[in-house]
């Protein structure tokens, strides 16, 4: 078999995987309409989203952003106060974050995406602390401490999306949707070029790639899906607070794609999932919650080196080769 | 307008908490020279040292200058235990994998906390007796503890400079963070070293944490922000060098304390982190940085 047919071969294995996943995913609240899950797994298509594109920059690409929780907050915020104060289509305030959340992160990413390591880390830290005092600050705009309450559902032909099985199947069908643009982006050559960077920025820079534009490029894409995920989160909750956009919620998606599995395909709906779904089910832990919490995350990153996704590839690995022995 | 009393009162205060920024970075350096891991629990040393001072003496009425020392023996030994608990065994040493266990650490020092000490605020008088009387230099008022402060800092600077330079550990502290390679094939264990900076970072954690304690107070969250502080005032300083660190806190407390009087309280923390950027930007690896970032 040529390497060429094992990669084809791969591929559609991979596109098989996805198809399946996204299948149940979307014949599954017709089994279990239980709204609390529903409403849990709207969450975790939103986190995944907005994992999905911090695993591209991080993951992929290799370069840190320890203040993507300021994009879902512009995205939300731009949705909040142009569908609140002054009315507009939702779609349309949707559309405006993303515009707003490109210029931002464009106008962030050029100076910032010149550090390295942890100083980029401080960057992005520092710009998302920044923003946050604005979120605060900002009354007229964000209104302050108190945010944003009564925003609008949103509305397709004038099919409400105002339950949480329909903002289930419209949350699910954008992250498919969007993940499946990922998986293509990264299978092609600007893909291979974000890898190169990864592995050895010097190296890709020898062979012709322009790794800053790369990097600015892709800093944006994720910035917009972060964005994205900002505007379904304020239509689905209808009230939003600076709260959830602070530094500790940036750090939270740095830890989902970590837990997840760095630059691997799954690993955003693996770690979006079960940093979603631990703190509910850790409910019942009640004042220890905080302490098993902990503990989970420390016991996942000691014994899998490559996060989740990484441990699951390698049981799949060994169940096939027992398989064919 | 402001007089020339309140500019000093604004940078007196600013070197003041400026101190406690610098000890927290000196702290980050120690983890991050001799394992190139940014330390998340860092600030939750603060705290605890800060909480368990308080804890000593208001619930088991210990002399304060006792409860101090034990605090800091207590929060030395958890970091000594963190170590060996969760960073010694990892499977395959990550740097990535290591910074996410500080956070998990984090989360279960914070939860720890407020289920002992509960979610109410502590404090504990300042080292002089409770009705001190602060300094007057020319009409700006300096809280005695703010000298215990500066002073401690300057005593503790002195301290480890001297362990850096003379002492063997401190030796083999400094030539892994240069080459750790190097240093093991010249018998330094390294192994050794990782569980000393973690004691070592700990217990200024909790220096840090004992000092503040009488003027800011202290409760179970509060660790994350200086954490971040202290992040901050090392990256500045340019990561992994001592003075850096020092110099790093100092203008991360001045900028911060003339940033909220002069211009605006709501601002402060926006205002400290803009001028942080900017210094990235013109001088992209922190004030005394080296090139060393350019090797992958």
């Amino acid at each position: 078999m040529s390497e060429k047919d094992s990669v084809q071969k791969k591929i559609k294995n991979r596109n098989l995987g996805f198809a399946t996943f996204f299948g149940i995913m979307m014949l599954w609240p017709i089994l279990y309409p239980n709204p609390y899950y529903l409403n849990v797994m709207v969450f975790t298509g939103i986190n995944t989203l907005v994992a999905t594109g911090l695993n591209l920059l991080f993951g992929y690409a290799g370069q840190i952003s320890m203040g993507h929780a300021t994009f879902l907050g512009i995205g939300a915020y731009c949705s909040a106060f142009l569908t609140v104060k002054l009315g507009w289509n939702p779609w349309l305030g949707l559309l405006i974050g993303i515009l707003v959340t490109t210029l931002f992160s464009f106008l962030i990413g050029l100076p910032s995406l010149k550090l390295r390591g942890y100083y980029l880390a401080m960057a992005t830290l520092a710009f998302g602390i920044i923003m946050e005092t604005f979120f605060i600050e900002l009354k007229s705009i964000t209104g302050g401490p108190d945010g944003i309450g009564g925003i609008p559902a949103l509305s397709l032909f004038g099919f409400k999306f105002h339950t949480d099985l329909r903002y289930y199947y419209l949350v699910w069908v954008i992250v498919a949707f969007l993940s499946l643009l990922v998986i293509n982006l990264v299978n092609s050559k600007a893909g291979r070029g974000m890898r190169a960077l990864h592995e050895s920025e010097l190296a890709a820079e020898v062979l012709g790639i322009n790794t800053f534009r790369y990097k600015l490029m892709i800093f944006i894409f994720s910035a917009i899906y972060a964005s994205i995920g900002g505007s379904l989160f304020a239509h689905y909750i209808t009230h939003i607070t600076p709260d959830s956009f602070s530094v500790m919620h940036s750090i939270l998606i740095v830890v989902m794609v970590v837990i997840g599995g760095m630059g691997k395909i799954w690993g955003p709906l693996l770690g979006a999932g079960i940093m979603t779904v631990l703190p509910e089910a850790l409910r019942a832990f009640e004042v220890y919650h905080e302490i098993a919490y902990g503990l989970i995350l420390v016991l996942i990153m000691m014994y899998f080196t490559d996060g989740i996704a990484g441990a699951l590839s390698f049981i799949f690995k060994k169940i096939s080769l027992s398989v064919k022995s | 307008m402001v007089s020339k009393a309140q500019l000093l009162q604004f940078i007196v205060s600013g070197i003041m908490v400026g101190s406690i920024y610098a000890i927290i970075a000196i702290g980050f350096n120690m983890i991050f020279n001799a394992t190139e891991v940014i330390n998340f629990a860092q600030g939750e040393f603060v705290m605890l040292g800060g909480m368990t001072t308080a804890a000593l003496y208001q619930i088991f009425h210990l002399p304060l200058w006792l409860s101090c020392v034990l605090s800091i023996l207590l929060v030395t030994l958890l970091g000594i235990v963190f170590e060996r608990l969760a960073i010694h065994p990892m499977r395959h040493f990550s740097v990535l994998n290591a910074i996410i266990i500080t956070i998990g650490a984090s989360t279960i020092m914070r939860g720890g906390t407020m289920i002992t000490l509960g979610r109410d605020n502590m404090s504990f008088p300042p080292y002089t007796g409770s009705g001190d009387k602060p300094f007057m230099i020319l009409g700006s008022s300096i809280p005695q503890q703010g000298v215990w402060i500066i002073l401690v800092t300057l005593l503790l600077v002195f301290g480890l400079s001297l362990f850096y330079k003379r002492s063997i550990q401190g030796i083999a502290m400094r030539s892994t963070a240069c080459n750790k390679t190097a240093a093991e094939l010249m018998g330094v264990n390294a192994k050794w070293v990782v569980t000393l900076s973690f004691a070592m970072s700990a217990a200024s954690g909790a220096i840090a944490g004992a000092l503040v304690t009488p003027i800011t107070l202290t409760a179970y969250n509060v660790g994350l922000i200086l954490g971040l502080k202290g992040f901050c005032a090392a990256i500045l300083g340019g990561f992994g060098n001592f003075w850096g660190a020092i110099c790093g806190g100092v203008l991360l407390g001045l900028l911060e304390s003339l940033g909220a009087g002069l211009i605006s309280s709501g601002y402060k923390d926006a205002i400290a982190f803009l001028v942080l950027l900017i210094v990235l930007f013109l001088r992209p690896t922190g004030l005394f940085g080296t090139v060393k970032i350019r090797e992958e």
